[in-house]
């Protein structure tokens, strides 16, 4: 190793070899070293799902417009097994991300006060989850009420 | 100085993220699992005829439009920014695939909306 050729060489004295490059901590797999971390990638995950469905949605729209027979080609293929298992797992990852969504919700908006007290992060996210059931009640409820 | 284009984005990341986080499971469940199996909703219940003429609402049509629109900007952005977690540069190229994706995906759904007439 001509790296370690010269250990005597006064630090003074001009060298002609190249400066070893600097020490790079590999970065591959970083976010499975730390628990905080995979909750972290999880939840940006959770972003391909919500493209994933405005996808499927975009298709259905097209479907919809080109005609009857596109749009029963759309439906048959939301019924097989294979759409209701991806949407099982679109499902879930929904449900990550409304939870993840208002954990993180303290921390991205501005702080409300509500009688000369700072609205606690707890208030904040049980406050955006108990949204999220009653937007989703409420949805069910007028599908359920629109129902042939 | 130049004005930062940032926050546009970032209402949209926001906006699409808080509607994705308030309806995203349950239409997810209701198109996806209970209308295609027949339970706990109809098959029926996004039959041709019904479905054209909820598209053809300005309410459905803008409830389909804002969700399509705001869930693709939001994934776009989300997207674009953990690339670079993932070891990959985001630059220009990157840039361009993910916001051309959530711009392609928000013509074609407004295309086919104009389509399906009022």
């Amino acid at each position: 190793m001509i790296r370690n050729a010269e250990p005597g060489r006064p630090a003074s004295t001009p060298s002609l070899r190249p400066p070893a490059p600097p020490y790079v901590r590999p970065m591959q797999g970083w976010w499975q070293r730390n628990p905080f971390f995979v909750r972290y990638m999880v939840r940006e995950a959770t972003a391909v799902a919500v493209a994933m469905y405005a996808l499927v949605l975009t298709l259905g729209v097209v479907c919809l417009a080109a005609g009857e027979a596109a749009w029963n080609g759309w439906f048959d293929a939301m019924r097989t097994p294979w759409s209701i298992g991806l949407h099982a797992v679109l499902l879930v990852a929904m449900v990550v991300h409304a939870k993840s969504w208002f954990d993180i919700m303290p921390k991205t908006m501005p702080m409300i006060v509500v009688g000369g007290r700072r609205l606690s992060a707890e208030a904040i996210t049980r406050g955006g989850w108990a949204a999220t059931g009653l937007a989703c009640a409420l949805l069910f409820a007028l599908a359920w009420w629109w129902r042939p | 100085m130049k004005r930062s284009n940032a926050p546009i984005f970032w209402l949209l990341f926001g906006a699409g993220g808080m509607l994705s986080a308030l309806l995203g499971p349950m239409l997810v469940f209701i198109t996806g699992i209970a209308v295609p199996l027949g339970w706990p909703l109809p098959g029926a219940t996004m039959g041709y005829s019904r479905m054209l003429a909820f598209a053809q609402h300005p309410v459905g049509k803008a409830f389909l439009l804002a969700v399509i629109v705001l869930f693709a900007w939001h994934a776009a952005h989300r997207m674009f920014h953990s690339l670079h977690d993932l070891g990959l540069h985001n630059g220009t190229a990157a840039k361009l695939a993910c916001y051309g994706s959530a711009t392609a995906m928000s013509l074609v759904a407004a295309a086919g909306l104009i389509r399906i007439g009022f």
